[in-house]
């Protein structure tokens, strides 16, 4: 999982222009442009005062103190102390100024990116890991904030500045002033020329604390397969090799850097040495002053921080504008269409679906229903191939088949998780197609395979299920799941945190938690996804005598891989290679059928069943 | 310069980006401190619920030390070079004074003699600069980077010798945070931090040294100016700190919340918890908004107010300096260059803020590393180790004999009262009981991730702390029912159990466990790369290749920890038949709760709170009516019709 195996970011790096990208910031910028471009003008004016200070020291220099002039020398020094005073205050007015409005920025893109990624359908998960995600939503967001707040405003800054200043250098002595901004313009260059070898360098060291961050997760949580085989040391020498080689680009990187420092030191003061033997010498022949000099070289001094940062400015633009559209990467993603396309239509599908009469349609209906992961290479065999299933209202059906043959993709369709690629699904008649995905899911309650419990209390991850139900539904669901006795020995019981954030419960204490989310909104259609299998034989048989009771009369699909599962079942549907094979009771099944018989007992025909 | 605080307050790009994504327990990545507790926790802990592991109190500070150690040469050697590149960048405003003093008055009267050394020195101390602060940067890496290598080598040792019951309370998200953003931490204090620290104050004594140097009166007063600056960083590093960790742990919070709702978008989208979450989200990046505008705000404040002090002193020694030079007591060159110095001494000043921020989490982030490091591993590698053995090939197993073992944690609480047993080599024995039986510690003291607390275990009469860690290897397997893919390809992921094995041996292991056909169906067969796209491979799966890699490691005595419960019936059946025909005649600890497995055994031990109350054959004890195993086993039945 090195950073270059992030398949989503990777796309041939594409001809992006940087001005563009970030004007995509706009709409968030918007309600704050007032305070943001006011903000700019301040640092501007603050700016400008580190120019004004060496012309007043030049003043005092030339004037009171060769005069002698007492009350000029207080003056000068008072103006100085204005000049100073107004310079903090305006740097500090300018960061009040967007300190809040910024974080707000910052904290409305990320509303905006969690809202979205919310929405986003299931398949997009599937192939964007978390850790994506949450680095758009955070690092890339502050460096965001940080663009906006610094160098979005220096870069006009710094430019204004160093326009002006060169203009005063000019207009305090001509050829002082050309020797000291001849190297300004290489300067920038070169800056921009070195960030761009650095960036690469350091690009290809996050690569590689990528690859090491993978090794070194992988070798905490495999930890139990590395000491049972005693692999200590194949993984320690991958671990050593990655870091040295992660040391070597380092050290590159550091060369590269020194380089660049030298350069940006080093050179100015060539200039600033060569403005300084010359200004002495016309000091020297009478034709400027020595307040000119120090007033000059304060100057001078004044503009290399304005210069030097110009490369890195530019650096960070090129950053932000990653950022950006990394960020919109992700906005970009389309929303799947929610509500039916309009309202008549939707309507007009309703009735359709209804014609047929509600008695025979009812239930939960698949017709002819093909899927095709979104993302599948075209030529592919369809997961799904032509499903024809109808479980009658109030029916359990149970869905078996091997490893792979499509089961939990089959039950992800049901609430819209996945979208059906042909063919059509129905609820008591109604296409779910024509549905809005919460109508959808108000009527379908899961339990998944994987039970995932959130950082809340037990009673609140219960009552997900149904925000509406009561403490009595709350009881009745933990007792149809078996989980009151255990919640009732929760140091808090129901009261409970659990979740990442709270204590931390075994895998069949979860399941049975996530059985009693499904079962406790009394849904007229549920769908359970090998919802035993964690469980120990006696706490199994108990979870099926309660859930048999809330079967009896709901519409519900169950995946099973074992017998006692499947029992739970009126009938029995069998999937294979993406197609329903067979359907029937459990015996009708062991009897006709070969590959059922094998999947529940693991014998072969002629076999008895043990 | 005044202006720079914002941009480096953050950590840098390449620390803020979770490269490696995944359960990299993100909440501790977001900042400095936890945020959770500050300091030791109250009452009962061990720390485990906390990041803080037990440490010494001076334990950070040698951790330090002891890093720096084998680096000292290269560290002095970055110092000595920062020194002189220090002299001959701030020797710039004392050249000035020197030409406006000395060498225009000598070019006035024709001596061209001072300007020429002015440019020479001018010159050299330029190039110098450059070369030396080249030369400090370069040195400075490689301490900086060797030092990183050794702490990061020793934290993932560390990890690996730490025994599983460690592993199992420490977790791993905490574990990979350690060697992931709390070594980056502390790599940025060194590279950004650090660095900055060590030139400014070199820079702020060579400064004062020369404004003293030119005039004593100059000097004096900007040394008397760090009073008031004293205080007002000692006044913002209190209130930064309280602040910094508020905003972490406000982050965290945002981090935890974001990741909870991808981890579990399936729940999320099926109960329509959607828009409940915008709200939650909305409440939590509220606070973090609120917070990290008052932390903004208290940095803005505190640049500010260290800016008017340095103004202000400026403009007052200036005023001042200007008055002696009207008077005649001092030189024209010697205002300008020491305006010239102060201006450069007040630069850095809005660095510190950074600094301190740097200096914060590098400190907390170092507690935390110490506390892990300080741990002693409680499965030793042997002093004398000593080989098993040979076994004879008509028998391959070996013989298992618990000898008065018994097992507590480290906390109290007896797991396992005083026992003794003998498993026969060659035998299968399966052991049931409920959750909390003592099952799992059982098959772990065997496969020696636990070491007893009292008596020993022995196979083939060697006891296991005697041998090293590669030959128990070779004796001891165990297959838990996590079954964990590491990057790389399907058969590089079999072949673990056996890193020298051919192809053909891989694909054999592969066959007897019926593995071979879904491999073969993956988008590059055996060499599918279990962590790309289209290799979407299922528990089930995952289990059936983590038994191929027992297969191919051929061990004397394994042990299955529910190692089959995530497999489906023909899976199941698969490995029952390899254990009868691939592993046959191997000593072999079965835990399972499917009965199914169970009765298959030669021998059945049920466990009840850490004590063995039935042993015995299948057959016996189901005949035996009234036991635990014969209950069991009726309810078994009756649910298969």
């Amino acid at each position: 999982m090195s950073a270059s195996a992030h398949a989503p970011e990777d796309a041939p790096a594409r001809k992006r222009s940087v001005v563009r990208s970030l004007l995509r910031l706009w709409p968030y910028v918007r309600p704050v442009r007032v305070r943001l471009f006011t903000a700019a003008g301040v640092a501007i004016v603050a700016a400008g005062m580190s120019l004004v200070f060496p012309l007043v020291l030049g003043w005092i220099v030339d004037g009171p103190i060769a005069d002698g002039d007492t009350g000029g020398v207080l003056a000068g020094g008072l103006l100085l102390l204005v000049v100073g005073l107004a310079e903090a205050l305006l740097f500090g007015f300018r960061r009040w100024l967007v300190a809040r409005p910024l974080a707000g920025v910052e904290a409305a893109m990320r509303a905006d990116i969690y809202r979205h990624v919310q929405r986003l359908p299931v398949a997009f998960h599937d192939r964007w890991p978390s850790g994506q995600l949450l680095s758009r939503a955070t690092g890339d967001l502050t460096q965001l904030r940080m663009f906006l707040a610094f160098p979005l405003t220096f870069l006009v800054v710094n430019a204004t500045m160093i326009v002006v200043g060169c203009g005063l250098l000019l207009h305090q002595d001509r050829v002082l002033g050309l020797v000291v901004i001849a190297p300004v313009i290489p300067l920038i260059v070169v800056c921009l020329v070195f960030e761009r070898h650095y960036s690469v360098a350091s690009r290809r060291s996050q690569d590689q604390i990528g690859d090491l961050t993978t090794v070194v997760e992988e070798s905490v949580l495999g930890i139990r397969i590395i000491k049972g085989f005693g692999r200590h040391r194949s993984q320690a020498r991958a671990f050593r090799e990655l870091s040295q080689r992660l040391r070597s680009t380092e050290l590159r990187k550091s060369r590269l850097l020194g380089a660049i420092m030298a350069v940006i030191y080093g050179l100015p003061e060539f200039f600033l040495g060569g403005a300084l033997v010359l200004g002495v010498l016309r000091v020297a022949d009478g034709s400027i002053t020595a307040g000119t000099l120090v007033a000059f070289m304060a100057v001078a001094l004044a503009l290399r921080w304005p210069v030097e940062s110009m490369g890195f400015l530019l650096a960070l633009c090129n950053e932000a504008a990653t950022a950006t559209d990394r960020y919109f990467e992700v906005m970009d993603e389309p929303l799947p269409a929610d509500d039916p396309p309009s309202p008549a239509a939707g309507a007009a599908a309703r009735a359709a679906a209804a014609s047929p009469g509600p008695g025979a349609a009812g239930g939960m209906r698949f017709e002819n229903v093909t899927f095709r992961f979104p993302d599948a290479p075209p030529g592919t065999p369809p997961v799904l191939d032509g499903i024809d299933l109808h479980i009658r209202p109030g029916e359990t059906m149970a869905l078996v088949g091997g490893t792979g043959s499509g089961k939990t993709t089959l039950i992800n369709l049901v609430p819209r998780l996945h979208e059906v690629t042909s063919g059509r699904i129905t609820l008591d008649g109604e296409d779910i197609a024509a549905l809005s995905r919460a109508q959808v899911r108000q009527r379908v309650a899961v339990a998944f395979e994987e039970p995932t419990l959130f950082s809340a209390t037990v009673r609140e991850n219960v009552l997900m299920g149904a925000e509406e139900a009561g403490s009595r539904e709350f009881a009745r669901a933990l007792r149809v799941s078996q989980a009151d006795d255990f919640v009732a020995a929760l140091p808090a019981g129901p009261e409970t945190q659990v979740g990442e954030q709270g204590m931390s419960l075994s895998g069949g204490q979860r399941q049975r938690l996530a059985l009693a989310r499904a079962v406790v909104g009394r849904p007229p259609f549920l769908v359970l996804d090998d919802p035993l299998s964690a469980l120990d034989v006696h706490t199994e048989a108990r979870v099926e005598a309660a859930l048999r009771e809330v079967l009896a009369d709901t519409t519900a699909l169950v995946v099973a891989h074992r017998p006692s599962t499947v029992l739970l079942a009126d009938r029995v549907a069998l999937l294979s290679g993406g197609r329903i094979a067979a359907v029937g009771t459990h015996n009708e099944l062991l009897n006709s059928s070969d590959e059922y018989r094998y999947l529940l007992t693991g014998e072969t025909r002629g076999a008895l069943v043990r | 310069m005044s202006t720079t605080v914002e941009e480096k307050d953050r950590p840098r790009q390449s620390g803020a980006t979770p490269s490696g994504g995944g359960p990299a327990g993100p909440a501790e990545a977001a900042g400095p401190a936890p945020g959770t507790g500050g300091g030791t926790a109250a009452g009962e802990s061990d720390g485990f619920d906390q990041d803080l592991l037990p440490a010494p109190r001076n334990a950070p500070r040698r951790l330090l030390l002891s890093l720096v150690r084998p680096h000292r040469a290269t560290v002095a050697l970055a110092a000595v070079l920062l020194l002189l590149q220090q002299a001959a960048v701030q020797a710039g405003p004392l050249l000035v004074a020197i030409a406006i003093d000395r060498a225009v008055p000598a070019a006035a009267g024709g001596d061209y003699g001072p300007v020429t050394a002015v440019a020479l020195v001018y010159l050299a101390c330029a190039a110098g600069s450059g070369v030396l602060l080249y030369g400090f940067i370069t040195v400075s890496a490689r301490a900086c980077q060797g030092l990183l290598l050794d702490l990061r080598g020793r934290i993932y040792r560390q990890a690996q010798a730490l025994s599983l019951d460690f592993h199992d309370r420490y977790t791993s998200g905490r574990l990979i945070s350690r060697s992931t953003s709390d070594v980056q931490s502390l790599r940025d204090l060194m590279d950004e931090g650090l660095q900055e620290l060590v030139i400014v104050t070199v820079s702020v004594v060579y400064i004062v040294a020369l404004l003293c140097y030119l005039d004593i009166g100059l000097g004096g007063a900007a040394l008397f100016s760090f009073v008031p600056l004293a205080l007002l960083v000692r006044g913002f590093r209190r209130r930064s700190g309280v602040l910094f960790s508020r905003r972490s742990s406000a982050i965290a919070t945002v981090i935890v919340k974001f990741n909870e709702t991808l981890n579990g978008i399936r729940p999320v989208q099926a109960f329509r918890r959607e828009r409940r979450n915008d709200e939650e989200f909305r409440t939590l990046n509220k606070h973090h908004e609120r917070v990290n505008g008052g932390t903004i705000l208290e940095l803005a404040r505190f640049v500010v107010t260290s800016r008017l002090i340095a103004n202000t002193v400026t403009a007052g020694v200036v005023l001042w300096g200007a008055y002696r030079v009207a008077e005649g007591e001092l030189a024209l060159g010697v205002l300008a260059a020491g305006a010239l110095y102060l201006r450069r001494l007040y630069d850095p000043l809005d660095r510190f803020a950074m600094i301190l921020n740097y200096y914060e989490s590098a400190t907390a982030s170092l507690h935390k590393i110490a506390g892990l490091l300080a741990q002693r591993p409680d499965v030793p590698e042997p002093e004398r180790p000593v080989t098993l053995p040979g076994r004879p090939a008509d028998r391959p197993g070996r013989e298992v004999v618990f000898e008065d073992v018994s097992f507590s944690y480290r906390t109290g609480g007896e797991v396992l009262p005083r026992f003794s047993l003998t498993l026969r080599a060659g035998e299968t024995t399966a052991v049931v009981g409920a959750t909390g039986a003592g099952k799992s510690t059982l098959a772990k003291l065997l496969a020696r991730f636990y070491d007893p607390t009292g008596g020993r275990v022995l196979m083939d009469g060697t006891d296991l702390r005697e041998l090293t860690t590669p030959e128990l290897r070779r004796g001891v397997v165990m297959v838990t029912q996590e079954a964990f893919l590491f990057s790389g390809t399907v058969a590089e992921n079999i072949a673990l159990g056996k890193p020298d094995a051919t192809r053909e041996e891989i694909e054999a292991a592969a066959r007897a466990i019926g593995a071979h056909e879904f491999i073969t169906a993956l988008p590059e067969g055996y060499d599918t790369d279990v962590r790309k796209r289209g290799g979407r491979i299922s528990a089930g799966q995952r289990q059936l290749v983590a038994f191929a890699r027992v297969l191919l490691a051929d061990p004397s005595v394994v042990i299955l920890d529910e190692a089959t419960s995530s497999l489906d019936i023909p899976g199941e059946k698969a490995v029952q038949r390899a254990m009868a025909t691939a592993l046959r005649g191997r000593t072999a600890l079965v835990i399972a709760h499917r009965l199914s497995t169970v009765v298959t055994a030669h021998r059945v031990l049920v466990m009840s709170a850490g004590r063995i109350i039935e042993d015995g054959s299948p057959a016996g004890l189901i005949a035996d009516g009234d036991g635990q195993f014969s209950d069991l086993h009726r309810a078994w039945r009756d649910s298969l019709v």
